[in-house]
């Protein structure tokens, strides 16, 4: 369970940290805690999964990967745990989840990929679609970005 | 950007140091000191290559709710149910998609009742359908990237 100090450590963490020598010492200020319990907190976080990741978030875009398209599948359902789990080893996929099948979207496991160029991402498509055996597949090409932000947790319009 | 920025992005994508004088440590490990490492993320949070230094939750782990949506938005109608879903915090990620749902939208919410309601919500403003795909299984989420350009790579997902 977590406590109140750490919602709110969670608070602030979840922003950016400052830009300086030393930034836990800062937001340990802000909290009113040593430096040392901050940093304890944020290992017993990570240990315990609440925190998945601590580093930077990139625009990718600006990176130079402009293509993100999401693969859409349709794999048997009895299919379904080896080839999410196939695809979800590769390197260049970063999102793998199963979803439900809509009438309209007749696809169960949605793939998401990063790359340079459309081309690129067609060959990387078409690669894990023969890998795994699966015919029935699309790519959704994110043709604009409208809103791309962090999710930010335990605020007062929670 | 040159070698060490891409090495730099690189590195902190993922293991981020939770330690005193991290970015002093960042910068050991690539032959740069603090300040040196301290002025090169300033400049790539400036040019927006770095859109979030921090951590990234886990949304479950904290007991949050989350589904993928998909909408068909006519055209002309695009920017104006854009605004009314930027307003919510618990949807981060907006995308147009080349399809006939052509908006295609994350969101975040405390519980699945608040998750429900603002669904619920959400179609009443905008006077469209929603299709909610929350996900059965997760198989992988990563969210750090290649970084183009760090190495000679072939097109390849194997």
């Amino acid at each position: 369970m977590l406590c109140e100090l750490d919602k709110a450590i969670i608070r602030e963490i979840q922003e950016d940290i400052p830009l300086v020598s030393q930034p836990f010492l800062e937001i340990a200020h802000r909290l009113g805690i040593s430096e040392e319990q901050l940093l304890q907190r944020i290992k017993f976080l990570q240990e315990k999964g609440y925190i998945r990741r601590f580093g930077a978030a990139l625009r990718h875009r600006e990176m130079g990967l402009k293509a993100n398209p999401m693969i859409i599948m349709r794999v048997p359902e009895e299919r379904i745990d080896e080839v999410g789990t196939k695809l979800a080893s590769l390197d260049r996929v970063t999102h793998c989840y199963q979803r439900p099948m809509l009438p309209f979207l007749p696809y169960n496991l949605f793939v998401m990929i990063h790359a340079e160029t459309k081309e690129e991402c067609f060959v990387l498509a078409r690669e894990m679609a023969e890998l795994v055996g699966v015919g029935d597949y699309r790519l959704l090409f994110s043709e604009k970005e409208l809103k791309k932000t962090s999710m930010r947790y335990f605020l007062e319009e929670d | 950007m040159d070698i060490i920025d891409k090495k730099l992005l690189s590195i902190i994508q993922k293991d981020f140091p939770i330690c005193s004088h991290p970015f002093k440590e960042i910068g050991a490990t690539l032959g740069i000191t603090e300040e040196e490492t301290l002025n090169r993320l300033k400049k790539l949070k400036e040019q927006g290559v770095i859109r979030r230094l921090g951590a990234i939750m886990d949304s479950r782990k904290l007991g949050y709710k989350s589904t993928l949506c998909a909408m068909e938005v006519p055209e002309e109608k695009i920017p104006e149910v854009a605004a009314i879903l930027d307003k919510y915090i618990g949807i981060t990620h907006n995308y147009l998609r080349n399809h006939k749902y052509n908006m295609w939208f994350t969101l975040i919410t405390p519980s699945e009742e608040h998750l429900q309601k603002t669904l619920a919500d959400l179609e009443q403003k905008t006077g469209y359908k929603i299709y909610s795909l929350p996900a059965k299984k997760l198989f992988k989420i990563k969210v750090n990237f290649h970084v183009p350009g760090l190495e000679e790579e072939k097109i390849s997902a194997l």
